[in-house]
C-alpha cells in the first residue's frame, strides 16, 4: 500500500476509535494506531537459517472520565473489537482513583506543524537479495582470519512502520519510518578459549548502511581481538567508554532526570534542577528534527510539538525530560519528551580515541558492558566490562570478566573528555567517554 | 489434557469460523514445497494489570492479542510468518510466505494427528475473571497502607498487580495435536525510602500459574503483607549498608531467587541451541565432568502452579523433568523440537516462545539446583572473610565464553563465620563453567524463587522460575568500590 493511503487509513481508525470512546462516555481520549511489516534473513554457516515475515497492526486507547482514566490495546482493529476495546478501557476507568494531573496535554502546545524528517526509505529487496547479502557478510567474517572458527550468524532486515497518534483536542499526526540493519556475529578461538563478538550497522534509507563485507569483517576484528586475555590489578584506575558503552552511560543519567523517576523521588538526581550534575565539559541536547535520524519525531507520545533544546549545558541541569503527566506532577511545564528524548547528543569539543588513551596513559577501554548493576535510585554502578588494558597510552592486551564500579554522579563529574568517534546507531549520539577513575577489579 | 483442546479449539477457531479440516488443508497447502515439517501455532492472550502510586490506584490496563505462527522447516532452515488474525485469508498469506524457505528435500509426509493425555500442573481457571476488579484494586490500596506504616522513613509505595490469561493450539505435521490454557498471575511492591537525604529502593513479590484466591481469599491479607513487609525490609537493610568490597573473595549464595545465578551460569549454555551450533562454552562436554560433585541441577515444568511450569511447551511437547547435570556431570540439554532433530536428541519440552508472532527455540522452564548435606549455618561459618548475596537485581551470560554478571539487591559481608554489615552496590562476575567446580558446600535447605522471574533471550521474554539451597563458591569476582 502506498504510505500515503496507509496513514490517511489508520487516521481514519484513529478517527473513529475516538468517536466510539467519546459515544460510550469518555470526556477525552487518546489513541496510538501502529502498522508495522519486516523481513528479517539469517544465514549462519554459509546457509540460509531463517526467514521471518513480520506484519502487525494493532492500537491502544486510553480514555480520560473526569480525572480517572483506563488504558487497552488490541491486535484487531475489526468494529467489534474497538466497540470491546473501548468498553474494556472504560472498565477500567471505572476502578481507578482520581488524580488531577491525568488528562491530556495542553490544546496550544499540539504539534501544528510537522516537519518532513525524510524517515521513509523502502528497500525493495527481496527475501533471496537479503540473503546473498547477509551470505556476503558472513563469508566477509569467516575468511577474515583462520581463528574465526564459527558463527551466529549474519542478518539482514527491512522494516517499515507507521504510527498514528491522535486525541480529542483533534490532533492527529502520523509518522511513517523505514529500519534496515545488518548484523553479523562471529566466534574467535584459540588455546585461550572460544570469543564472541559482533557488528552492525542501522539506517532509515538502505543507501546509507556501511558497507556489509566491512561489517563482517568488523565482526571478526572484535571477535579476534578478545583473545588472549589477561588479568589486571584491581584498584582505581581511567575508564574509557567506547561510544556504544558511552551512549548506554549517557542513558543512564537521563533515566534520573526523566520525570517518571523524578516525581517518584526515584532518581539520584531529585531536586536537583538548576544544580551542576556534571563535569564542566558536558553538555547535552536533543535535536528531534534531524533528517533521516533513528530518533527523530515532530511529535511526541502526547502529541505535543518537539523541538531542539538542551538538558544539560557546561554541566549545570538545565531541565528534566517530561511529558504532561510527570510535568504536572512537578508543577512543570512539558519539555515534549513522552516517551523519552529524540537524537540526543553530547556536545562537547572533541578529540581523536588515540589522544584520549594517550590522557589515560594506564587504564581501561570498555568496549562491552554486561548486567544490571546500574541503580538510579542511589547513584550506584557495579557492571562486569570486557575492553583492552592501555599503557603508556597504548592498547597493551584484552581484558574480560572484570567489574567496573563507582557511582554516577563521580562518573560524570568526573568525565575528561570526550572522542570525535560519534556513533549514530541510535539514539543517543555520542562518541568516547574518558571518565577519570573508577574501581577496576578482578 | 484432552478437553483442554477442545476449549482451546473453541476459544481460538470458532470467531473466525475455523475448522479442523481447514486447518488440516493449511497444514497440506505449506507442506506444499516438500519440507520437512509444518506447524500452526494459534494463541490468544488477555492481559491485566493494576498499578497503585501515591496511594490512588491511578492506573489500570487491558490487553487481547490473538493470533497464528506459522513455520516451514526444511533441514536447518526455517520459514515463518505470521497473522494477527484468526481467519483464513491471512493464515492462508503467512502458509505461503513461510513454506517460501524450502526449495529441496524434505518427504512432505503428513502423519495423523495424535492426542496424548498429560497430568495438567495448573487448572484452567481465567484469573482475569476470578474476582471483581474493585477487590483488586482495595487490595492494593490495603497494601500500600501496610506498607507505609511500618516506618516513618517509606516515601513512596508502587504495588502491582497482573494477570495474564493463555490458551493455546499447536497442530502440526509431525501429528501434533495440542491445546493448553495458561493462567499466570503476579503481585509486588516497590519501595522507596529516604533518611538523612539517603535514598534506597525495596522491592518483592510472587506469583504462579493460579488465579487470586492466592492473595484474595484470605481475609487478612496475610500473603500481600508478607512481600510489603520484605520489601520495607530490603530497603531499610540498605539504607544501612556500606560500599561493597572488589576483588576475589568466596560468596555464599542465600537459598531461592538466588538460584538465578545459576539459571545463567549454566541454564543458558545447556539449551540445545547454542550446543547444537557449537557455541556454548558447554558445547560437545556430554558426559564430562562440568561442576564439583555437589551439583545436580534439572530443569522441572512439572512443578504444581509454579510460575515456570507448563502442561505443554510451545510446540506440543509434554513438559517435563530433565536433569542437566547429575553429581557434577553433563547428562542432559534442554531441546526443542528442531534442535533435537538437528542433535538427534529427543524433544524435552522446552520449546517456548513469547508469542505466536516469535519463533520457539529452547527455555529453561523451573531450574533448580537440588539440595546438598550441609546445614546453612556451618557453610556461613566456613568462611573466614567473604560475601553474602541474598537477592540479586538481574544478570546477564555470555554463552560463548561463560561469562556471566549479576547485581545483588541485598548482601552483606561475612566476617570471621558471621554475618556482618550489609552491602551495596556489588556485582559479582564470573565464568558459569569455573564458578561450578569451586561450588565447595551445598545446603540442605533447597528453597524455590516467589515467582515472578522473567528470562530474556533473543528479545524473546517468558516466565521461568528458578531455586536453590545456600550454596558455597570458594572464588569469584566481587565488583564494588571499597
Amino acid at each position: 500500500m502506498d504510505v500515503g493511503d496507509l496513514e490517511s487509513d489508520l487516521k481514519g481508525l484513529v478517527g473513529d476509535i475516538l468517536e466510539e470512546a467519546r459515544r460510550q462516555g469518555a470526556t477525552a481520549a487518546e489513541v496510538s494506531v501502529g502498522d508495522d511489516e519486516g523481513l528479517t534473513v539469517l544465514v549462519r554457516q554459509r546457509d540460509i537459517e531463517t526467514v521471518e515475515f513480520s506484519q502487525d497492526r494493532g492500537f491502544g486507547i486510553t480514555v480520560h472520565v473526569g480525572a480517572r482514566k483506563g488504558t487497552a490495546t488490541t491486535s484487531d482493529s475489526r468494529p467489534d473489537a474497538v466497540r470491546a476495546t473501548v468498553r474494556a478501557a472504560l472498565g477500567i476507568a471505572r476502578h481507578t482513583e482520581e488524580d488531577e494531573c491525568n488528562g491530556l496535554a495542553d490544546p496550544e502546545r499540539m504539534a501544528r506543524h510537522l516537519p518532513d524528517l525524510d524517515l521513509h526509505h523502502p528497500w525493495s529487496a527481496d527475501a533471496d537479495a537479503l540473503r546473498d547479502l547477509a551470505l556476503e557478510t558472513e563469508a566477509a567474517a569467516l575468511d577474515y582470519d583462520d581463528r574465526i572458527v564459527n558463527s551466529e550468524g549474519a542478518e539482514v532486515s527491512t522494516q517499515r512502520s507507521c504510527r498514528v497518534y491522535g486525541n480529542t483536542h483533534g490532533f492527529v499526526g502520523a509518522v511513517t519510518g523505514t529500519r534496515h540493519g545488518v548484523h553479523c556475529a562471529v566466534v574467535a578461538s584459540e588455546d585461550s578459549g572460544m570469543e564472541r563478538d559482533h557488528w552492525y550497522s542501522m539506517t532509515r534509507d538502505p543507501a546509507d548502511l556501511e558497507d556489509h563485507a566491512g561489517v563482517g569483517r568488523e565482526a571478526a576484528r572484535r571477535a579476534l581481538a578478545r583473545l588472549g586475555a589477561k588479568p589486571i590489578r584491581t584498584g582505581k584506575w581511567p575508564v574509557l567508554f567506547s561510544p556504544r558503552m558511552a551512549a548506554g552511560l549517557i542513558g543512564h543519567l537521563m533515566g534520573a532526570i526523566s520525570g517518571g523517576a523524578l516525581y517518584r523521588r526515584a532518581s539520584y538526581l531529585t531536586d536537583s534542577l538548576g544544580k551542576r550534575i556534571a563535569a564542566k565539559a558536558v553538555t547535552l541536547s536533543e535535536h528531534p528534527h534531524l533528517p533521516k535520524a533513528l530518533g527523530s519525531a515532530g511529535f511526541d507520545g502526547d502529541g505535543v510539538a518537539t523541538g531542539s533544546k538542551a538538558f544539560v549545558r557546561n554541566g549545570r541541569l538545565e531541565r528534566y525530560v517530561l511529558g504532561s503527566y510527570s510535568a504536572r506532577r512537578l508543577g512543570l511545564e512539558t519539555t515534549g519528551n513522552a516517551g523519552g528524548v529524540f537524537n540526543l547528543r553530547l556536545e562537547t569539543d572533541t578529540v581523536c580515541p588515540a589522544a584520549l588513551m594517550r590522557e589515560m596513559g594506564t587504564g581501561l577501554v570498555v568496549t562491552e558492558l554486561m548486567g544490571q548493576g546500574v541503580d538510579i535510585v542511589s547513584g550506584h554502578y557495579s557492571r562486569a566490562a570486557a575492553g583492552i588494558w592501555i599503557e603508556g597510552g597504548e592498547p597493551a592486551y584484552p581484558v574480560e570478566k572484570v567489574t567496573i564500579a563507582s557511582t554516577l554522579d563521580d562518573m560524570f563529574h568526573g568525565i575528561v573528555a570526550a572522542g570525535d568517534d560519534v556513533d549514530r546507531r541510535g539514539n543517543i549520539h555520542t562518541g568516547s567517554i574518558l571518565v577519570r577513575s573508577m574501581t577496576v577489579a578482578n | 489434557m484432552t478437553q483442554l483442546v477442545e476449549t482451546a479449539k473453541r476459544d481460538l477457531w470458532e470467531a473466525g469460523e475455523i475448522g479442523e479440516q481447514d486447518v488440516s488443508r493449511l497444514i497440506g497447502r505449506l507442506m506444499h514445497r516438500q519440507v520437512d515439517a509444518g506447524e500452526l501455532f494459534f494463541q490468544q492472550r488477555r492481559l491485566e494489570s493494576w498499578t497503585l502510586e501515591d496511594g490512588i490506584v491511578k492506573d489500570g490496563a487491558f490487553s487481547v492479542d490473538r493470533g497464528a505462527g506459522v513455520r516451514a522447516v526444511s533441514g536447518e532452515k526455517t520459514g515463518f510468518a505470521y497473522a494477527d488474525d484468526i481467519v483464513l485469508p491471512a493464515l492462508g498469506k503467512a502458509a505461503d510466505a513461510a513454506r517460501t524457505i524450502a526449495r529441496t528435500g524434505g518427504d512432505g509426509s503428513i502423519q495423523a494427528y495424535r492426542r496424548r493425555d498429560v497430568t495438567p500442573r495448573y487448572s484452567d481457571i481465567d484469573p482475569l475473571a476470578s474476582f471483581p476488579d474493585r477487590d483488586k484494586v482495595a487490595l492494593l490500596g490495603r497494601a500500600d497502607a501496610f506498607a507505609r506504616g511500618l516506618d516513618p522513613c517509606v516515601k513512596q509505595v508502587t504495588a502491582r498487580l497482573a494477570a495474564s490469561f493463555e490458551t493455546n493450539l499447536v497442530v502440526g505435521s509431525d501429528g501434533t495435536f495440542a491445546g493448553d490454557v495458561r493462567p499466570l498471575v503476579r503481585f509486588d511492591v516497590a519501595v522507596i525510602v529516604e533518611r538523612d537525604g539517603r535514598r534506597e529502593r525495596g522491592f518483592a513479590g510472587g506469583g504462579g500459574r493460579h488465579d487470586f484466591s492466592w492473595i484474595l481469599s484470605d481475609g487478612a491479607d496475610e500473603e500481600t503483607r508478607k512481600y510489603a513487609r520484605e520489601a520495607v525490609r530490603q530497603a531499610l537493610v540498605n539504607l544501612d549498608a556500606v560500599d561493597a568490597p572488589a576483588g576475589s573473595m568466596p560468596v555464599v549464595l542465600a537459598p531461592g531467587w538466588a538460584g538465578v545465578l545459576l539459571h545463567e551460569a549454566v541454564g543458558h549454555g545447556l539449551e540445545g541451541d547454542f550446543n547444537r551450533k557449537g557455541t556454548s562454552a558447554y558445547a560437545g562436554r556430554m558426559g564430562e565432568k562440568v561442576a564439583s560433585d555437589l551439583c545436580t541441577v534439572v530443569d522441572d515444568a512439572t512443578m504444581d502452579g509454579r510460575r515456570g511450569s507448563l502442561n505443554l511447551d510451545d510446540e506440543g511437547t509434554a513438559g517435563q523433568r530433565t536433569v542437566l547435570i547429575e553429581n557434577g556431570v553433563l547428562k542432559g540439554y534442554m531441546q526443542d523440537k528442531l534442535n533435537a532433530r538437528l542433535m538427534k536428541m529427543a524433544p524435552t519440552g522446552n520449546g517456548r516462545r513469547e508469542s505466536y508472532a516469535c519463533l520457539p527455540m529452547p527455555r529453561m522452564t523451573n531450574t533448580l539446583l537440588l539440595a546438598g548435606g550441609s546445614d546453612p549455618e556451618e557453610i556461613i561459618a566456613s568462611v573466614g572473610d567473604g560475601v553474602y548475596a541474598v537477592s540479586f537485581g538481574g544478570g546477564q551470560v555470555d554463552i560463548t565464553s561463560g561469562r556471566f554478571v549479576f547485581s545483588a539487591t541485598e548482601a552483606y559481608r561475612i566476617e570471621n563465620g558471621r554475618i556482618a554489615t550489609p552491602i551495596r552496590g556489588m556485582s559479582l562476575v564470573g565464568s558459569g563453567p569455573e564458578v561450578m567446580t569451586r561450588v565447595s558446600m551445598v545446603g540442605n535447605d533447597l528453597a524455590l524463587d516467589q515467582g515472578i522471574g522473567t528470562c530474556g533471550k533473543e528479545g524473546q521474554t517468558v516466565p521461568v522460575g528458578v531455586g536453590q539451597p545456600t550454596v558455597k563458591i570458594d572464588e569469584i569476582t566481587v565488583g564494588g568500590t571499597a
